[in-house]
């Protein structure tokens, strides 16, 4: 079996992204919850009857062929840290990460695939995939929700569909979500719009950090809210169709202020990055907020396309969890913020200044160009 | 002190303001357990007490299934009031027991209010097959009681092809 060392040690698949194009959407997310019919539902069950229902859906998780050599723990087994691990990589959910006795997760070698066991609901199945990719993520977790119906019984109902603990999952039990970087909808200010706009058609939209409508590091998730009344398929070509749309959207935005407004553009992005690479401290909204525009640059050609890839690893390596595993001790807020930033400033250096290669830099040189130019490799 | 819900001494004792309410509630270690009256994440003290349990400590021990009148789930005890205060459900036969209650849940939660979408094929031929046998299982015993015997031989007949498919 997997240790946590092992499975956290390299970055998961859909973090390093092969040759999905990544530009406004960074990773597609489903989620699926199954209940055992002749068990209580775990919020419900008790200490006993949890641990059967454990015992009963471990073996089964384990025995699927994508989870040879899986990484397989209760969750009372872990370190509070290791949870919190396991959670900013979405491998876990919070309120997962919180229970005890009787939890389990089960995650696939390289973390496309990951089982919460006697979560709300006795199981909840998750793939994650780079880019847009609902449909294969969907695709590929129903054929392992296939390969579990019959020896785990799963509680289905003609009328309910799939029966979960709370109503809202009801019917499909299906989450399919979206994580999208909209820095251009946001520095446009056209993001509200676009949010209401998307919200209005029954889907979900949430920061992924921070909270309410306010969003650290540009990101949002989108996702459905109904499970039941339509099918997978409906559910998910609409979801496919607005982020499709949204990303859309974002791109014409990145376009127009490059366009109307390059100085800014490149100030902004320039700035974050000086920021970046000199800081000696950081806390984690300015830098997710820094790296948003850094990864922007990727995508508007100010830096090399990998700089893409290397934002999105850098965005789960500087969470607070991260940080601490790294450093293997409990942390003060002052010493994560060095750290993070001695993290970020190491894997910035090998980046050229934005100025060099600034699509927008035509006859205004920045400032910094001569004074770090001598630093490169 | 005795636990409100078995007869083994009381050593967790707790006090929750519920709507203003003082509300108090005396358990033995492993009901306190059992009942993630310890674990912080688990069902509130709230959920404890109103969850159809009884308002009054003293009715506690009486009747710890739940209150007069308050629809219960055979399957698993959970209670109509256990349902209006979490929002959740006890188990997969909750959803027989509070039938007519979750149709007004759903509507407005989502796009409609009956399953459309997969279905579990080979779980449900498998359960189909399980009733059947049950079905041939019971008329077999009632065709050899009324010395039927050609018609149980059929029925037999059946019954191995069928559990060997």
């Amino acid at each position: 079996m997997m240790r946590f060392s092992t499975l956290i040690k390299n970055p998961a698949d859909w973090m390093t992204g092969g040759q999905t194009e990544r530009g406004a959407v960074l990773t597609s997310r489903i989620r699926l919850a199954r209940n055992l019919r002749h068990h209580p539902f775990t919020g419900w069950a008790k200490r006993d009857q949890r641990a059967a229902a454990l015992d009963l859906m471990r073996p089964a998780v384990e025995a699927l062929p994508v989870m040879k050599d899986a990484f397989s723990q209760e969750l009372s087994e872990l370190s509070a840290v290791q949870k919190q691990v396991l959670v900013e990589r979405h491998l876990v959910s919070r309120e997962h990460a919180a229970r005890g006795d009787g939890s389990a997760a089960i995650i696939e070698r390289r973390q496309s695939f990951s089982f919460m066991l006697n979560e709300e609901d006795h199981l909840r199945m998750q793939a994650i995939r780079p880019g847009l990719q609902l449909t294969p993520a969907f695709e590929a977790l129903s054929a392992l929700d296939t390969a579990l119906e019959v020896a785990l019984e799963f509680a289905f109902d003609p009328t309910f569909g799939y029966l979960t603990t709370c109503p809202t999952n009801l019917g499909t039990g299906l989450r399919a979500s979206a994580m999208l970087h909209l820095p251009g909808l946001v520095l446009s200010d056209q993001i509200g719009q676009v949010l209401q706009a998307v919200s209005k058609i029954g889907l979900a939209v949430r920061g992924l950090y921070g909270e309410g409508t306010e969003s650290l590091g540009h990101l949002y998730q989108i996702s459905n809210q109904s499970t039941l009344g339509e099918s997978e398929e409906t559910i998910i070509r609409r979801l496919e169709r607005v982020i499709g749309q949204v990303a859309q959207h974002e791109q014409n935005a990145r376009e127009k202020l490059l366009e109307d407004d390059p100085q800014m553009v490149a100030d902004k992005i320039g700035r974050a990055f000086g920021v970046l690479r000199h800081a000696h401290l950081i806390d984690s909204k300015e830098a997710l907020n820094h790296l948003s525009l850094v990864r922007l640059g990727g995508t508007l050609g100010f830096f090399p396309a990998d700089t893409i890839v290397l934002c999105d690893t850098l965005l789960m390596d500087i969470q607070p969890a991260h940080l601490q595993l790294h450093a293997e001790r409990k942390l003060s807020p002052e010493e994560r913020d060095s750290i993070r930033a001695q993290i970020v400033r190491g894997r910035l250096l090998n980046l050229n200044s934005p100025a060099t290669s600034s699509p927008a830099a035509d006859g205004v040189p920045p400032a910094d160009a001569s004074a770090t130019s001598p630093n490169e490799s | 002190m005795k636990c409100d819900f078995c007869d083994t001494k009381a050593t967790v004792f707790l006090t929750q303001l519920v709507d203003g309410q003082m509300k108090k509630v005396s358990l033995c270690e492993d009901c306190a357990k059992e009942r993630g009256v310890t674990d912080p994440t688990g069902f509130s003290l709230a959920d404890l007490l109103l969850g159809g349990i009884g308002n009054a400590t003293d009715s506690l021990a009486a009747s710890p299934a739940g209150g007069g009148g308050n629809k219960t789930c055979p399957a698993c005890g959970f209670t109509l009031e256990d349902l209006r205060r979490v929002r959740r459900f006890g188990c997969a036969e909750c959803y027989t027991t509070f039938g007519e209650e979750i149709s007004p849940m759903l509507r407005g939660m989502h796009k409609g209010v009956t399953h459309v979408g997969k279905v579990p094929e080979g779980l449900m031929a498998l359960q189909f097959k399980h009733q059947r046998l049950q079905d041939l299982r019971s008329r077999l015993e009632q065709a050899v009681a009324s010395e039927n015997y050609e018609e149980a031989a059929g029925m037999r007949d059946e019954i191995l092809t069928l559990s060997q498919s």
